[in-house]
């Protein structure tokens, strides 16, 4: 019995699939925004009939830096990379440049190495027409609730320093929380639970994401607030826009994630075919 | 002739997770071009080593009857604590503090588990949520980022043309081996774990030695801490979330016991090489990301029903 269920199991290892040429390394799959990246980057190779190899770092830069790696061994002819964090992906960007394989990034920016283009949304302006649309919506006045992303990341500061900044220009707006629930949904839900424990009598929530946007929701719907509060969240994902659509959100801050995966394959194959990139200057997807 | 291929046999089976990597080599071999180099083989050695070296110290917290799920978090905590010395330019210093503060977390844990008289899994599975929010606390959550050279080196550099992890790796191994087998702390290491009680009533002050092992495995997690800041050059707070199920996987695979009073360090070598070896393979072949757990989680079955009860 034994003998059968390692036979059987290696069989099924062994049916497995594989690919090549460009390679994909993005920051996790646990979230819909870098699925919908990865789907549109997937979408647009099978449509230039390219080859592509896809890797999730679960949002660890070590395990991220072993799949570049990885790729590099592997023979790829050119990385396309989504950065878990723009200081700890340089090691891995210098490795594609000293192996010779050119690197494209997309959403998150590099601190250093050499990088072809860069294909990102600008998260401050996000961040600041968030805080406009939110502020439009309570009529210039009340109390606000910010729910941050993962500490330290990228995002989570670009979007904050760009909602904080736009909110002083509102004197009758207070920031009367600012809590962080990394970019998780379930996380959305238990810290604003808390928050309304501390704050019952507050008119807007944005949220980095819209997952803890929707964690937010579920929340204030529990505490039957849900009328009476608005909620921002950010990039769009299918379910947010559900919830817009549904009046749960007042809306979302829509940041394409497939366009950029799609354009960063795309750059990344006319690259291969003529040896230059044709936007040589940053670009930005913001919606 | 016969008795040496005997002996491997027996060797062999003694050791599932050396039949894997057999295995699963061939296996990468014929089905891509670009496993079998040297330059992967250096590459997956290297990538392997901090899960190497936190798996040395799990050893021997295993043997000894015990577990540490807190290397993760105390691995996050030595590395940052040590980053904000470290991107002062001070290096020495620097990896000084990540031992002295894997050391003290270790030290935390053995004292709460002996002379507290707790579990191992309650006290370390507390120290794991303490570090972690320490770690994120000491570094308000942001990375630090940029070392001196004289420090990443211990994560970039080469030696003879040999990556400094993996000569950090094998150190770590003969020192592990040696005190295993060559040392009263090996010896009442599988002493303890093979009867505590027995072992407590020939004399022996049990309390201390099990003090020794968190010590060991909590210093071995810092000097991981100290590989993945010099290979990142930057230290994150969320760096080892999760290490400590990959370094007890790779114990088990290594042919420990979870009762304790068995194990070999070169046993988890294996482990650490197979899982490496796996998550390499899977990269090269293009293995769908959602799928990869589900292979890993696979190999350790089929590691684990491949060794025979004895």
């Amino acid at each position: 019995m034994r003998k059968l269920l390692v036979v059987l199991m290696i069989v099924g290892l062994l049916s497995v699939g594989f690919a090549g040429k460009i390679g994909l390394s993005v920051s996790t799959l646990n979230n819909p925004f870098f699925v919908e990246l990865k789907n549109g980057a997937e979408q647009k190779a099978a449509e230039l009939g390219a080859e592509i190899s896809v890797v999730d770092a679960r949002d660890n830069p070590a395990k991220q830096l072993n799949d570049i790696q990885d790729l590099i061994q592997k023979g790829v002819d050119i990385l396309i990379i989504n950065p878990t964090d723009s200081d700890a992906i340089v090691t891995a960007i210098e490795d594609a440049n000293n192996a010779g394989i050119p690197v494209i990034t997309v959403d998150r920016g590099a601190n250093g190495g050499e990088v072809l283009v860069h294909i990102a949304s600008d998260n401050v302006a996000g961040g600041v027409m968030a805080a406009e649309f939110l502020a439009e919506k309570i009529s210039f006045k009340g109390k606000v609730v910010e729910l941050v992303g993962i500490p330290g990341t990228s995002a989570a500061r670009d979007r904050g320093k760009g909602f904080e900044t736009k909110l002083e220009d509102y004197p009758d707006i207070e920031l009367v929380a600012k809590q962080s629930a990394n970019f998780n949904r379930a996380e959305g839900l238990r810290v604003m639970e808390n928050i309304l424990q501390a704050h019952p009598d507050i008119d807007a929530v944005f949220a980095q994401n819209d997952g803890m946007a929707l964690g937010a929701v579920e929340a204030l719907r529990a505490a039957g607030k849900l009328d009476q509060v608005v909620v921002v969240g950010f990039d769009a994902i299918d379910d947010a826009v559900k919830a817009v659509e549904d009046g749960e959100m007042a809306g979302t801050i829509a940041q394409q994630p497939a366009l950029m995966g799609s354009l960063a394959v795309e750059k990344a194959f006319n690259y291969l075919e003529t040896g230059s990139v044709y936007i040589p200057v940053d670009l930005k997807v913001v919606k | 002739m016969n008795k040496i291929m005997r002996g491997f046999l027996v060797f062999l089976r003694r050791n599932p997770a050396l039949v894997g990597i057999i295995g699963v080599t061939i296996a990468l071999s014929i089905i891509t071009d670009s496993f079998l180099s040297v330059y992967n083989i250096i590459n997956v050695f290297r990538q392997t080593s901090i899960m190497a070296i936190m798996g040395f110290g799990m050893t021997m917290v295993i043997i000894s009857g015990g577990i540490d799920l807190s290397v993760g978090s105390v691995l996050a905590l030595s590395a940052g604590v040590s980053a904000s010395v470290l991107s002062g330019g001070y290096a020495f210093l620097g990896i000084l503090v990540a031992l002295v503060v894997g050391a003290a977390a270790g030290a935390f844990n053995g004292f709460m588990i002996t002379k507290g008289k707790l579990q191992p899994f309650i006290v370390t599975l507390a120290t794991m949520a303490i570090a972690r929010s320490l770690t994120l606390g000491y570094m308000q959550g942001m990375p630090i980022s940029r070392f001196p050279d004289s420090f990443t080196f211990i994560g970039r550099g080469t030696v003879a043309g040999i990556p400094m992890p993996i000569i950090i790796l094998l150190s770590i191994f003969i020192l592990s081996f040696y005190i295993l087998k060559k040392t009263r702390l090996g010896l009442y290491i599988y002493s303890i774990g093979g009867n505590e009680e027995a072992t407590k009533l020939s004399g022996i002050n049990v309390d201390k030695y099990k003090i020794y092992v968190y010590v060991i495995s909590g210093v071995f997690a810092a000097v991981s801490g100290m590989i993945l800041a010099g290979r990142l050059n930057s230290a994150q707070p969320t760096f080892g979330t999760g290490y400590e199920l990959d370094a007890i996987a790779t114990v088990v695979l290594g042919g420990a016991s979870l009762k304790g009073g068995k194990g070999t360090v070169y046993g988890t070598l294996f482990g650490a090489l197979l899982l490496g070896i796996i998550k390499n393979g899977m990269n090269l072949m293009g293995v769908s990301p959602f799928y990869q757990d589900a292979v890993k989680g696979a190999i350790i079955l089929i590691a684990v029903l491949m060794e025979r009860k004895e």
